[in-house]
């Protein structure tokens, strides 16, 4: 990540072009601007359903959106039965996620495409520091009890410095879902800047599990709070929950960005995680965040999408756009 | 383009779709389309052709035949010979032929979509997601309802040939609006598509050949206004359905007034789209790019209006103008457009004006910074905002990609600036508060009511307008009524129903000499009072055997306007539950009973008819109120199966104020089977009784005083009938007319009615037998009394 960290003064009235790189330092909190939020779900979804058919991208615009979708991927693997081993398999292709063969085709071979980071549990980082040596990939790592986060708050912290101290560029928080279910909003303020504090320099994705949510009202004043309380991303699940990133879900996130952008001058970053796996869904993603964010943040500083399939359609597609023959997956080098 | 520089840049590109098999449709006609007639492609008998051009790209497309009045006449005559036939085939042969239209719409869907969006201009992702879809889908359902018609429409029976002209905002869906359920009930149809856009309705005949419809029931007559005219002049045309402007519609109705042929329009709209305090902001922007960006705003039901409340209104024109910047305006056949183009360059040059009349009136025009594609008929999205009711741009209808908007202060300023329209389309609510959006929907005068949603249809679900939006509906159940007669009007008499004529027992010479009792004066009844004509005079009036009986009356034009004025000051009664009403109808039915002998009296001495006959009729009154009284809390609406997690309330609402001329044949009976299911339905009436016996209708005043009918429910105004029944055709303030008695007044009525639009029903030159309970009561009183407006919810959390 190349944001910088400086102190902006926060009155409403800033000018937005002079912020674009700032980190979000977060706001005092104050439940007045979010408190009479509604989130209308029949339209909300209406717009995903039919922006579907308003946008498209295909050929030579396909082929570069997709290598753009594969500068924002976090290249994930969280399983219990992680190793060093696929670990090592996994960094190896984050650095060189798309065959040369093909990145030459495209004429691409120069642009250094990598994914955006590898995203491991705790124990894997040494590993992850390894594996990726001097690259300038940074390693993202879950914490604060991932998945589920029913830890106490000290220990919630302690991981945090842990990952951090690890190594860890990237720290993807769990939040306390009761908080949320009981909008406790500045119980929830109040452990996401402790979260944030604990990150220090490294950023924060601050996951909502909005599967757990239940409304989309809920899920708008949950980004609110995680952004005042100084969130540089915002992200949809752990991808453990029995639902996770979905569009309309996104939407209510991505326009809680807006308005807090629109509020404050800082650009929140934003991912969705967990049943992103093909090629066509990433591709819904970008036109989403453009249309609705704009292209500010089509980049890996402020999007991000949590998946470990991913990749694998996207480089099937690549490989059909540059021969006109489907792929199959045994042709390309395996995470 | 270089893919790296796409990944730099991230913009869109071209996504074009194929056109290749639309063109191939286009050669398979030469690009030279006959007229669709008796199931043949018939040279039209002008010799003359036309150009359809691609808005997007001026381009060609084909030519297409100019018919004449003979081609008119030819296919009026083959849908007319058809018929015998296709009423034969019975209710489940139709509705084979409808599920395999539906059937043959789908196989070939995007190839209609495809064709669509050449020949209009309209973003194939419309066509393709929205239109088509919808027009297998009113097939679909239509089957169904062909399958139905004589299970649930028993009473009712095909029209005959219906003569159908559409507009081109959405050439396929309107002729599916159209088509489906006039096939479904049995009739035959002559269809001329707009001029601009006859090509997938000329497929859509290709269709009908493959399928093997017979010949003659799909007749599809190309070309411009003359046709239509032609059409809707012709004596053997039994029906005209009818969408497009309110101009034309009025034509339509002024061209059929008095003569019996049914008509229903789809008119204009201004429909207002409303934004309460609490409405969510981002989701009401796209509830806009969907009201007003939608087909570019030529949508006859667009949210034009924006109203919205005074506070968040800033918010929400900083919201519309950055989402207006990305929009994508583009060919047609782009995939990642929003906007297509203008139909033509008439339809470009009416918005230009009008929007350059908006700018010199002193409203705000704000355009995105973007600009349009050089060829082609293109208008950018623009918003009006320092905007008043009195502005042009907030009363005339655009049709076009321009949004006006107005702020509101309270719930009740909202309303009042909604129904500040002559039209009532549609109208969108937007609050996340269910109490008031429940209680805005019904205050709208509009057939339907949009809630947190807009543009949403579905063929179960019935459109069309209030005022000057037309009358009739499409889709749903209500919507099958405009395409079936009742069977009983075939019983309908040629002369008034009167009963035999009996000697008079009172004796001929007695005249004035009743003075000799004490005098009783009947005046006028207007907002629960007795009033003296305006005028000052009075008409003596004579019983059948031309005895004097007394004198009435004479109400002018200044009665009839305080009359209607009285009716309208009345919201208590259209306000009250069906149970309420229900009571009141009881208690009138009561009030009667307990003087029945009078009244009895009084048919007799008026009708002459005998004792025997006048009580009949006074126990036929009491029972048909009880008829209603009964019907007044149950004659309800439905809810629609319409799309996923939406409950659609299909409501009939009262018309408003109706004038009711009665009949003279009945003088209490006529009354009261005319007058009681208008009130049943929540109207306040302004009624003009027999002319010839009043006295029944004038004596009945005291019992409404004495039977809790809100003042102002029922105004009587009595006099010349021709006279006050075109002072209430020609007012504006009333919006329905029903009219039983002579064809001449009928035709005026109906011609003059026109202006406003009100509703009108009367029998056109035939004559119920009121005693006959078939002819005289039903149903069929209550749906004339009401409209329906459907309220969409969409629900979930």
């Amino acid at each position: 990540m190349t944001m910088k960290s400086k102190k902006v003064k926060n009155n409403n009235t800033i000018q937005h072009s002079n912020l674009s790189d700032l980190r979000n330092e977060g706001i005092p909190f104050d439940s007045h601007i979010f408190e009479d939020i509604h989130i209308n779900k029949s339209a909300v979804e209406r717009r995903v359903e039919s922006l579907g058919g308003r946008r498209s991208v295909k050929k030579e615009w396909q082929a570069a959106w997709l290598l753009k979708a594969i500068s924002c991927i976090d290249l994930t693997t969280l399983s219990g039965d992680d190793t060093k081993g696929n670990v090592h398999r996994l960094c190896a292709k984050a650095k060189s996620p798309v065959r040369l063969d093909l990145l030459d085709a495209m004429g691409m071979k120069e642009a250094n495409i990598h994914v955006a980071a590898v995203c491991v549990y705790h124990n894997l980082i040494a590993d992850a520091v390894n594996a990726l040596g001097n690259s300038s990939i940074p390693i993202a790592a879950v914490s604060t009890g991932f998945p589920a986060g029913n830890i106490p708050l000290e220990e919630k912290l302690k991981e945090i410095e842990l990952s951090v101290a690890a190594g860890a560029k990237e720290i993807d928080i769990v939040v306390s879902r009761n908080l949320i279910i009981q909008s406790d909003w500045k119980g929830l303020y109040d452990e996401v800047s402790a979260c944030r504090k604990a990150c220090g320099e490294a950023h924060m994705k601050t996951i909502l599990a909005t599967g757990e949510i239940g409304t989309y009202t809920k899920v708008a004043k949950a980004s609110w709070v995680s952004m005042m309380a100084g969130s540089d991303f915002i992200k949809t699940s752990t991808g453990k929950e029995p639902v996770n990133a979905t569009l309309p879900v996104s939407l209510v996130m991505i326009r809680a960005i807006r308005a807090y952008y629109e509020l404050t001058g800082y650009k929140v970053g934003f991912k969705p995680a967990g049943g992103i796996g093909k090629a066509k869904q990433a591709i819904s993603w970008l036109i989403l965040i453009k249309e609705e964010l704009g292209n500010d943040w089509l980049t890996p500083e402020l999007f991000r999408f949590g998946a470990s399939s991913l990749l694998g359609d996207i480089e099937r597609q690549l490989e059909h756009f540059v021969t006109g023959r489907y792929s199959a997956s045994y042709r390309h080098p395996m995470a | 383009m270089k893919i790296k520089d796409i990944y730099e840049t991230m913009e869109y590109g071209p996504a074009p779709e194929s056109t290749i098999e639309a063109q191939a449709f286009l050669e398979s006609h030469n690009r030279k389309f006959q007229l669709f007639i008796n199931g043949n492609w018939t040279e039209s008998s002008s010799g003359k052709y036309f150009d359809s051009i691609n808005p997007a790209t001026t381009e060609k497309l084909a030519k297409i035949s100019e018919a004449s009045t003979n081609d008119v006449d030819a296919a009026v005559v083959a849908a007319k010979e058809a018929l015998p036939k296709w009423v034969g085939i019975g209710a489940h042969k139709r509705a084979r032929y409808l599920y395999a239209i539906a059937r043959q719409i789908q196989k070939h869907s995007r190839l209609f979509a495809v064709l669509e969006s050449l020949d209009n201009g309209k973003p194939i992702r419309e066509t393709r997601d929205i239109d088509v879809p919808l027009v297998a889908r009113h097939f679909y359902h239509h089957a169904g309802w062909a399958q139905l018609r004589d299970t649930e429409l028993k009473e009712y029976k095909e029209i005959g040939v219906i003569g159908q002209i559409i507009p081109w905002n959405f050439p396929l869906l309107m002729l599916a609006w159209k088509i489906a359920p006039a096939l479904a009930m049995g009739n035959t149809v002559v269809l001329k598509p707009a001029e601009f856009t006859s090509l997938t309705a000329l497929l859509f005949a290709d269709i009908c050949e493959q399928i093997g419809l017979p010949k003659g029931v799909v007749n599809i007559i190309t070309g411009h206004g003359p046709v239509g005219a032609a059409l809707v002049n012709h004596k053997d045309v039994n029906k005209i359905a009818f969408t497009g402007s309110t101009e034309v519609g009025k034509i339509i109705r002024r061209a059929t007034a008095g003569t019996g042929k049914k008509i229903s329009l789809e008119l204009g709209g201004k429909s207002p789209f409303i934004v309460f305090d609490d409405a969510d902001l981002d989701s009401v922007v796209e509830g806009i790019v969907d009201a007003i960006w939608f087909n570019q705003g030529q949508v006859c039901c667009a949210g034009s209006r924006l109203l919205v409340q005074e506070s968040i209104a800033d918010t929400l024109y900083k919201k519309i103008r950055k989402r207006m910047e990305s929009l994508r305006i583009g060919n047609s056949l782009d995939k990642v457009i929003d906007i297509g183009a203008i139909v033509a360059p008439v339809q470009l040059k009416v918005i230009e004006d009008l929007v350059q009349q908006g700018v010199d009136e002193g409203s705000t025009l704000w355009q995105p910074s973007w600009e349009c594609p050089k060829e082609g008929y293109f208008y950018p999205p623009t918003l009006f905002t320092d905007v008043s009711p009195s502005s042009t741009i907030a009363q005339v209808e655009i049709f076009g990609p321009v949004l006006v908007a107005m702020s509101f202060r309270t719930h009740k300023e909202a309303v009042k600036l909604a129904n500040n329209t002559q039209y009532g389309l549609a109208c969108s609510i937007w609050t996340e508060n269910i109490n008031l959006a429940l209680d805005i929907a019904p205050q709208i005068k509009a057939g339907t009511a949009w809630i947190n949603c807009t543009n949403v249809f579905d063929a179960a679900s019935g459109f069309g307008g209030y005022r000057e939006s037309g009358f009739g509906r499409e889709g749903g159940k209500e919507g099958l009524y405009e395409y079936v007669k009742p069977r009983i009007d075939e019983l309908f008499s040629k002369t008034p129903v009167l009963k035999a004529l009996k000697k008079s027992k009172v004796d001929a010479a007695k005249s004035l000499s009743k003075l000799a009792e004490i005098d009783r004066t009947t005046k006028l009844y207007v907002g629960g009072k007795q009033a003296r004509p305006d005028g000052g005079y009075s008409n003596v009036v004579h019983s059948r055997n031309g005895d004097y009986i007394g004198e009435v009356s004479i109400g002018n034009r200044k009665d009839i306007r305080n009359a209607v004025e009285a009716a309208h000051a009345n919201t208590d009664w259209p306000s009250r539950t069906g149970h309420s009403r229900a009571q009141v109808l009881y208690y009138i039915a009561e009030n009667l009973s307990i003087r029945k002998e009078e009244f009895a009296n009084r048919i007799n001495e008026m009708m002459n008819c005998g004792k025997a006959d006048a009580d009949k009729e006074v126990e036929e009154s009491i029972e048909r109120i009880y008829y209603y009284a009964a019907l007044a809390d149950k004659y309800d609406g439905l809810v629609h199966h319409t799309v996923h997690r939406n409950v659609t309330l299909a409501m009939p609402e009262s018309i408003g104020v109706m004038g009711i001329v009665c009949p003279d044949e009945s003088p209490l009976l006529g009354f009261i089977s005319t007058v009681i299911p208008a009130i049943t339905m929540g109207n306040s009436v302004v009624v003009i009784p027999s002319e010839t016996a009043p006295f029944s209708a004038t004596d009945f005043y005291q019992i409404l005083d004495t039977s809790d009918v809100p003042s102002g429910t029922v105004n009587i105004v009595t006099g010349t009938k021709k006279e006050l029944a075109t002072v209430l055709a020609k007012h504006d303030d009333v919006d329905g007319i029903w009219y039983f008695g002579n064809q001449e007044i009928f035709k005026e009525i109906e011609y003059f009615a026109a202006d406003n639009m009100k509703r009108t029903w009367g029998n056109a030159g035939t004559y119920r037998d009121w005693m006959d309970k078939a002819q005289g009561q039903g149903d069929i009183f209550l749906r004339h009394a009401s409209q329906i407006k459907n309220i969409w919810i969409p629900y979930g959390e």
